[in-house]
């Protein structure tokens, strides 16, 4: 076997030219697969990264109205959805692949923030539950965090993030300063600082391309356990849970959804929404994908032929070299196996150019058009076991063939 | 008995007609002989050799090669024979121009699944035994034709085969290869090699120990050379 590799690769070797050009359609075929998926890899990654925030692996479950999350604040918490207790959540983080999970309760608001003159013009306050900060993932930078007892009390202290404290202080030290709430007087006692580069910007689909990042939005957190005091109880809880890998996050918020639900009655049930989303997205890029994989399929069949063609050629050329082996006693298999290694080597090699090409191409389509650019590991294997394949499909024809030629007549051709 | 020839007929299909080709041949050669099959073209001779070197089969009769009986054999184990007890000679040589003298030589070794690592070492030694040891990694291009006909010898010892077949195995040399050709199966008759040479020069058939003639597809033992002659 090992010694057919070597005579193929020689063979394609003494022939530059010829394999170059029978190559050729292997090349561009796998090639133009290589570039497809790099460049839809990379849109997936980034629309991943830009809703469910890369590395970050949080997934939130909130009250779902038609597989959106519903909007609360006129309407106040439907019947029949009671407060998240602690019993719930901790049966969540016993779910497997939950690294940590806490409730929170959340609101947009437009200056409702203040300090001094200062406001915030586009701010989520946020009522949290204890290990909220370690479920996201958040640091502590200035100050203090809540301490447990903090959490169900109804002591009125914050803790902002880096925006709001940009937008708010001006480069004052915030710890320590009063800041109003909803008209609230809150003593800001800490700072958090996102420690994933790129977190979750948006809630949805419908946001991410209607807001497109032109916002900075700030955070400001209160003890779950002060939330009364400004909204009273018409917001719903939701729950934040980490798990360990990205491709878990779907299972383990339906199985976290279920936990909730079963305190739930009513019209209004406890669901993911990230999923949908991503599901919606990853069919519809897949699909996209699928039918350029399958024009440039078209190229590689092309290339079969071409393969095949030359193979035949190369049968011919050497009937007095197939002659001379069976006479010496090679086997039909021996020369059958000759010749599909042969073609499986040749196809394998413009198989490897094709992927060299294909990242160029991703790479330089990326440059020109901003496009993301990824490489899937997933695809260069495909594609070398592809090639490899199509050599052996077209050049089974042509090799069996050569296994079938009668020595006499083969000899006599000198 | 070596080989043992049993009425063997062998007709060619042309346009539905069968033209004969051997007519009723029976032969036999010990194990150790030098044998000529002489005659002129078309006599059948070239018929004669494919089937005596299993390349093909009679249309009817009887063959046995060193105890096999031939017509009983599947395609692979025809291989397998061609490959263990017979060693092909050529006129045109018919050595791999890409390979090297040596690389030449071990080829059927590959075919008869000798162990790699001892491939090497049989097939400097079959070279060895036809004088080329100084010319192992010549490439055939390197060589001159007498030089390619001992490496096509050397090729055809080296599975130790029950007999050498050589068909016209001076034909493409000057006088003088040729001369050292015939010498060297002179040389390994000696030794034991039993030798079946196909020709149409009879300076070449002269110097075997035993002679045919073939004509018309029959064949005929040469009186004046029958027997064990020295």
């Amino acid at each position: 076997m090992l010694e057919n590799i070597r005579l193929a690769l020689r063979g394609i070797w003494s022939h530059k030219l010829r394999s170059i050009l029978t190559m050729l359609g292997v090349i561009i075929g796998i090639a133009s697969i290589i570039a497809i998926v790099s460049i839809v890899e990379g849109t997936n990654k980034k629309l991943e990264t830009s809703l469910i925030g890369a590395g970050n692996n949080v997934t939130t479950v909130q009250v779902m109205q038609d597989g959106w999350a519903y909007e609360f604040e006129y309407n106040g918490v439907p019947e029949g959805i009671p407060q998240v207790n602690d019993e719930s959540i901790e049966r969540i983080k016993g779910i497997e692949g939950v690294v940590n999970a806490a409730k929170y309760l959340q609101r947009q608001g437009w200056n409702v923030v203040y300090y001094g003159d200062a406001t915030l013009s586009n701010t989520f306050i946020r009522g949290i539950g204890d290990g909220y900060f370690q479920t996201l993932g958040y640091s502590l930078i200035l100050g203090r965090n809540f301490a447990e007892d903090e959490f169900n009390s109804g002591k009125k202290v914050t803790v902002i993030d880096e925006n709001a404290m940009d937008a708010l202080f001006n480069g004052e030290d915030p710890v320590g300063k009063v800041i109003e709430i909803q008209q609230e007087p809150y003593i800001v006692i800490g700072v958090v600082k996102d420690e994933n580069k790129e977190e979750k910007e948006y809630e949805s689909i419908t946001d991410y391309y209607m807001y497109g990042g032109t916002q900075t939005q700030s955070n400001v957190y209160i003890p779950a356990g002060t939330w009364p005091i400004i909204y009273q109880y018409d917001e719903p809880e939701s729950v934040a849970i980490k798990v360990e890998e990205t491709k878990m996050m779907q299972s383990v918020a339906e199985s976290a959804a279920d936990i909730l639900n079963e305190r739930v009655s009513g019209d209004y049930q406890y669901g993911a929404q990230t999923g949908d989303s991503m599901e919606e997205l990853e069919t519809l890029t897949n699909a996209i994908q699928l039918m350029l994989v399958g024009i440039a399929s078209l190229s590689l069949l092309v290339g079969g032929i071409g393969v095949m063609n030359i193979m035949l050629v190369s049968v011919t050329e050497r009937t007095s070299e197939i002659g001379l082996k069976k006479a010496l006693g090679a086997k039909r298999r021996v020369i059958l196996w000759q010749f599909l290694t042969e073609s499986a080597v040749l196809t394998s090699v413009g198989g490897v150019l094709g992927i060299i090409l294909g990242i160029i191409l991703a790479k330089v389509i990326s440059i020109v058009t901003g496009l993301p650019f990824g490489i899937s590991v997933t695809w260069i294997i495909i594609s070398v076991l592809f090639s490899m394949g199509i050599g052996i499909l077209f050049g089974a024809m042509p090799a069996s063939k050569a296994s079938k030629l009668s020595p006499i007549d083969a000899l006599r051709r000198e | 008995m070596i080989l043992e020839l049993k009425n063997i007929y062998k007709d060619y299909e042309t346009d539905a007609v069968p033209v004969p080709v051997l007519k009723d041949v029976s032969l036999q050669v010990e194990k150790g002989e030098y044998v000529a099959i002489m005659g002129p073209s078309g006599s059948g001779k070239s018929t004669l050799m494919n089937i005596i070197g299993c390349l093909d089969l009679p249309t009817s009769g009887e063959y046995y090669l060193d105890g096999e009986n031939v017509l009983s054999l599947s395609d692979n184990a025809l291989s397998d024979i061609r490959c263990r007890k017979v060693g092909f000679v050529f006129q045109q040589f018919q050595l791999l121009p890409g390979e090297t003298a040596i690389q030449n030589v071990m080829l059927p070794l590959s075919f008869s699944n000798t162990p790699r690592n001892k491939r090497r070492d049989i097939a400097a030694e079959a070279l060895a035994r036809v004088g080329l040891s100084d010319r192992m990694d010549f490439y055939p291009r390197q060589l001159s034709g007498g030089q390619k006909q001992r490496v096509a010898i050397a090729r055809a010892l080296v599975n130790d085969p029950s007999i050498i077949l050589a068909d016209e195995p001076t034909g493409a040399l000057d006088q003088k290869s040729g001369k050292s050709v015939m010498e060297l199966f002179e040389k390994l008759n000696d030794e034991g090699v039993t030798i079946v040479i196909i020709t149409h020069d009879k300076n070449v058939a002269a110097r075997a120990k035993r002679l045919l003639h073939i004509i018309d597809g029959e064949i005929y033992e040469d009186e004046g050379t029958n027997g064990n002659i020295g």
